[in-house]
């Protein structure tokens, strides 16, 4: 029998990311292939206990802790040595697709020796093995892999798991100590965290999401704040917006910023790149907002609307309001 | 203690099959390969973003012909892969690798672990490379190299700055914002979008106020013409990874399921009515 390690993500404030529920779903949809059971790994600095007694409600075989003030802010260096020494026990490493994810998860797997597919859409067992789906191409095509090595590493995209749910009953809680770091530990420091503030949901979270391009220009916040809000909704961007410093970094949607698959996607002033699509095609339902009837965006649109965004979107801000007043 | 080389840096960079091309990717009839036919194929963006911060960190900004520093341009290809070296070689790098192979033969796990061979040859003080190649889109070469080292990592960098001799203070781009890193060389960073804005790089030679054109340096004719000239040299993957065979092989390929475009409404009004009654989700 055959078990899976889930790499718990806990943000800076060392409370729990969503992204790990995901994560666990990733493991449980593995667990038929394998035969056995999953644990989670948590790290983390003072408070990471709290979020281990959190995960202890999903079902896991057990919970283990390695709780130690290096670990207070992520570090790969720091995590990694720790990660692999307890994932010796297991054939499955999972973690979530996140810059977290993605920065730890490949460190970790080269320390195993191990194969690794990132950023997986699918998991699923043929002739006893495991297949990874990932999107591959900017999104242009999936690629189905097998991982041959004794032990296997793989991310999990959120948008394509649904969260783990709470189950009745918690898991047992074992602390792990930490294991010894490398030389690369000792080079490098954590300086501080630019943390985008933001009251709106997380945009991998999120079942609204309202994304700006190019076209919106200094009025970036200015124009879409009023409609984020009228809608409970994240607010996203296009590469070109952030690029511009219209809108910052974290907030890009696409192939190589976040993947977002919310209820409902608005994309205002976005012309449609295939790099843009890579990030936001999962939404169930698609706005497009365009002055330019021919933009690509229109291709994918469930509902296209062809306007200057100038006069479209604080009417369409008047419009939901009246809606909900009325 | 003063270095003989100011600043010596490893750049990987690969030739993928343009997936942002007219001719969009296929797949063959059997579902066993991606068929790049009729791409065209360019250095991966990454890897271009990755060699201008390489070029940046070399140079002092205001004066960049004179080069302070090395910067080793290295692909795992084969020999049509030359050009991209020479372009490489033609934008400012000064020495070319070519370690002969096809991309069918790789996987992340084995370049990186050709990689640790070269850095052990060659010992640069930093590697410098794309986040991700935009083929395989994987994402993992650079942490495996920098474990296999044991040297501190940054990833998804959108900025690096050379706070002094051996000292970089790494911006990432992170969920959330941004995340300021300091590494001690030798070291690897990998390089987000952002790391091409004009102020996102500087080496200590250059003045903290100066600001490059956003974007990459072209190379200029005579500089093509004297790239021909540079040094490059081929290996082979056997004698950097011996006995190392592939371990994450694709078995299938499908093309992902395609949206069909829906209506377009004539205003806002319609927009909102349709929102709610048809699509309920607001
Ligand atoms: C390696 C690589 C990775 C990339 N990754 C990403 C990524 O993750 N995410 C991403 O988004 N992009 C990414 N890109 C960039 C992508 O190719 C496009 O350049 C980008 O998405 C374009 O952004 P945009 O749609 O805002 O701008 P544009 O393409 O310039 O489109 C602006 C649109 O606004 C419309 N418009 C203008 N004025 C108005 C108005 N008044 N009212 C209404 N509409 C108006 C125009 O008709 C146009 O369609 C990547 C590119 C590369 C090479
Ligand atoms: N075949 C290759 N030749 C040279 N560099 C490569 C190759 N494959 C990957 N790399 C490097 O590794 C980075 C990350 O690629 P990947 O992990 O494959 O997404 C790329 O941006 C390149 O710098």
């Amino acid at each position: 029998m055959a078990n899976a390690l889930v790499i718990a993500e806990l943000g800076d404030d060392a409370k729990l990311k969503k992204s790990t529920l995901s994560a666990i779903s990733f493991a449980k949809a593995a667990l038929p292939a394998l035969g056995g059971s999953f644990s989670i790994l948590v790290l983390g600095g003072a408070g990471a206990e709290l979020a281990a007694e959190e995960l202890a409600t999903y079902g896991a075989a057990q919970v283990l802790h390695c709780v130690d003030a290096s670990l207070t802010h992520y570090t790969a260096e720091h995590y990694a040595p720790t990660v692999a020494e307890v994932a010796k026990g297991f054939a499955l490493l999972v973690g979530t697709a996140t810059s977290f994810g993605k920065d730890l998860l490949p460190r970790v797997a080269a320390r195993l020796d191990a194969a690794y597919a990132g950023d997986c859409s699918g998991v699923s067992a043929e002739n006893g093995r495991l297949v990874y789906r990932r999107p591959m191409y900017a999104g242009n095509a999936f690629g189905s892999c097998t991982l041959d090595t004794p032990i296997q590493v793989a991310t999990a995209r959120q948008s394509e798991f649904t969260p783990a749910e709470p189950v009745s009953g918690a898991s047992p809680l074992a602390a792990v100590p930490k294991a010894a770091v490398g030389a690369a530990a000792s080079r490098v420091e954590f300086v501080s965290l630019d943390a985008v503030k933001s009251e709106r949901p997380e945009l991998g979270d999120a079942k609204s999401v309202v994304s700006g391009g190019r076209a919106l220009k200094e009025k970036f916040f200015e124009v879409l704040e009023p409609l984020a809000d009228a809608l409970g909704a994240a607010l996203g961007a296009s590469r070109a917006a952030v690029d511009a410093g219209y809108a910052p970094g974290d907030f890009q949607v696409g192939q190589t910023g976040k993947i977002v698959a919310p209820a409902l996607y608005i994309a205002v002033g976005i012309s449609g790149a295939i790099q843009h699509i890579a990030g936001m095609k999962g939404s169930r339902v698609i706005v497009a907002i365009n002055k330019d009837a021919e933009a690509p965006i229109f291709q994918l649109a469930d509902y296209g609307l062809v306007a200057d965004l100038f006069q479209a979107v604080p009417a369409l801000v008047s419009e939901l309001k009246a809606k909900r007043a009325g | 203690m003063q270095r003989e080389i100011p600043l010596k840096i490893l750049v990987p960079i690969k030739r993928v099959a343009d997936p942002d091309n007219a001719n969009k990717i296929k797949i063959n009839p059997a579902g066993s390969a991606v068929d790049t036919s009729g791409l065209e194929w360019k250095m991966n963006p990454f890897d271009e973003y990755a060699l201008e911060a390489a070029l940046r960190l070399t140079e002092n900004g205001k004066a960049p012909k004179a080069r302070i520093g090395e910067v080793v341009v290295v692909t795992f290809a084969g020999k049509e892969a030359e050009t991209t070296l020479r372009a490489a070689l033609a934008t400012g790098a000064d020495r070319a690798i070519r370690v002969d192979t096809t991309d069918d033969a790789l996987d992340g796990r084995l370049v990186a672990l050709a990689l640790k061979a070269l850095v052990l040859a060659e010992k640069p003080d930093l590697g410098v490379m794309g986040k991700q190649a935009v083929d395989g889109d994987t994402n993992q070469v650079g942490q495996r190299l920098a474990e296999l080292v044991d040297w501190p990592m940054a990833t998804f960098a959108a900025s690096v700055r050379e706070e002094a001799e051996n000292v970089l203070l790494v911006g990432r781009e992170v969920d959330g914002g941004t995340l300021n890193l300091r590494v001690r060389l030798p070291a690897v960073v990998t390089v987000d979008l952002r790391i091409v804005a004009g102020a996102s790089v500087h080496s200590r030679h250059t003045e903290a106020a100066f600001k490059y054109n956003d974007g990459v340096r072209f190379a200029p004719l005579p500089a093509i013409m004297a790239a021909k000239k540079k040094p490059l040299d081929t290996k082979t993957l056997a004698e950097l990874a011996p006995g190392e065979k592939l371990t994450s092989p694709y078995a299938r390929f499908e093309r992902p399921s395609q949206r069909k475009a829906g209506i377009k409404v004539k205003d806002v009004a319609e927009l909102v009515q349709r929102l709610s009654t048809e699509a309920k989700v607001i």
